[in-house]
């Protein structure tokens, strides 16, 4: 029985496998429309996150199968002061697989220890949050053909942006990415990044304060929010915010065929204007979200649809 | 001068960072051990300049190793039997250390979850770092040399 915790859990051939089957699910859906009947999707929630779960009921219930759960720690035995562990073996005995999110850091690992089935981790804090990362995979690799060969922008809160860190990670296990990591100072990639994975695995990268000094090399721009209260001063927020806002303008310098990513929910940083844009990918990528969420739970069930 | 005796069965920690002797006495648990324990401190020594020295009579098995590795890894174990050195202990960092030090991320599901251990796994054995097998929150050492 597997569980998936991080995103590197999985090979790159094993990560292959399940893109695949991802883009076979997008080709077929009619295909896999009762592969999982019979079977029980939990959700166990213990924050909200509305989007994260209402992604996993909808690829549970497109496959044929049952969700069940609780969306908030109030509505859950977490409120009486249950334990994760005793709640698993509990959940272990009402459904066939379990995606948790949950505030505590390592919670979901500590839920897989004691579970029967698989558990996959929906975000837990500021730490993991593989599905997110497995969306932008798929998303890139349907969209551009491969996942090598690409010059990609990361754009706004590179210091403590999770999906930023993860998508960094996965991306260096394929050859030939090139990372430009655009953010104010305050809001760099932490230095263990730059030093202990780009820099230790050679892997080539600048870094630019605007965001219009890099749109003409980029393959992808990944866009993350950049929040006022993450700034030291209001003078540095002031003079900075517009470089991390993509509007209609900055899009006239990027390639024809560069794509516009967000793991949403998006505030102000991608101007409406940019919607229309047949390069801003975004709500594609929520799409596809549901899709690698079908290609896991059928993986981790270990269910084959011929 | 002050002497202090041998010891007929037991083992000698020797370069013992000066002044880690007490520390190191309790988190092997030396206090717990009905034995002899002589706590020397302040040493003179030529590769270190000033060291700690811990002789323990008591039967080798009763030492964590890996503790002792993961405290310390250059302190050197001496094993004696009938008054001499018979095995020279090589210490290496623990793959993993289970309920010796605790995480300190406050979002880490450890400081909540009951009676869960504190698991410290080795991450970089060159750099001698080690992270919290549930938040990955590295731990920085204030022993290490």
């Amino acid at each position: 029985m597997r569980h998936l915790m991080s995103p590197l859990d999985f090979s790159v051939e094993e990560l292959d496998a399940l893109l695949d089957l991802a883009n076979d699910i997008e080709k077929y859906p009619e295909k896999y429309a009762h592969a999982c009947a019979g079977k029980k999707l939990a959700t166990c929630f213990y924050e909200p996150s509305t989007r994260t779960r209402l992604s996993f009921e909808a690829a549970m219930l497109n496959l044929g199968g049952s969700v069940l759960g609780f969306s908030s720690a109030d509505s859950s035995s977490a409120a009486k002061g249950e334990s994760v562990s005793d709640t698993i073996r509990v959940i272990s005995c009402y459904a066939d697989i379990c995606a948790m999110r949950h505030p505590k850091e390592g919670a979901p690992l500590v839920a897989s220890q004691k579970s029967t089935i698989p558990v996959i981790n929906a975000g837990d804090g500021g730490h993991q949050h593989p599905t997110q990362t497995l969306t932008d995979l798929l998303t890139i690799r349907s969209l551009k053909g491969e996942l090598g060969n690409i010059t990609i922008g990361l754009c706004g809160d590179l210091k403590f942006g999770r999906t930023v860190h993860s998508l960094i990670h996965a991306l260096i296990r394929y050859p030939n990415v090139r990372f430009v990591l655009i953010s104010p100072e305050e809001l760099r990639v932490p230095s263990y990044i730059r030093e202990d994975v780009l820099e230790a695995k050679h892997i080539p990268y600048t870094e630019v304060e605007r965001l219009e000094d890099a749109m003409p090399e980029l393959d992808i721009l990944y866009m993350t929010r950049v929040q006022k209260e993450r700034f030291f001063n209001e003078e540095d927020y002031i003079r900075l915010k517009d470089y991390y806002v993509l509007t209609k303008a900055k899009m006239e310098l990027a390639k024809k065929d560069m794509l516009v990513l967000h793991p949403l929910p998006r505030v102000n940083e991608i101007s409406v204007e940019v919607d229309d844009d047949p390069r801003a990918a975004y709500f594609r990528q929520a799409q596809y979200g549901v899709y690698v969420r079908m290609a896991l739970i059928l993986t981790l069930l270990e269910i084959k649809v011929e | 001068m002050l002497t202090i005796s041998g010891i007929q069965e037991g083992f000698v920690l020797d370069h013992i960072q000066a002044g880690m002797s007490l520390q190191i006495y309790h988190d092997l648990k030396l206090d717990e051990l009905d034995c002899t324990v002589a706590i020397i401190k302040n040493v003179k020594s030529n590769k270190m300049g000033r060291k700690d020295i811990l002789k323990v009579e008591c039967p080798i098995e009763a030492l964590d190793l890996d503790i002792l590795g993961f405290i310390d890894h250059n302190i050197t174990v001496n094993v004696i039997k009938d008054n001499s050195i018979v095995e020279k202990k090589i210490l290496h960092l623990p793959k993993q250390v289970k309920n010796v030090i605790k995480c300190k991320n406050p979002r880490c599901i450890s400081s909540v979850e009951q009676e869960l251990d504190q698991i410290f796994i080795l991450s970089d054995s060159e750099k001698e770092v080690y992270r919290c097998k549930y938040c990955e929150e590295k731990y920085a050492n204030p022993r290490r040399r």
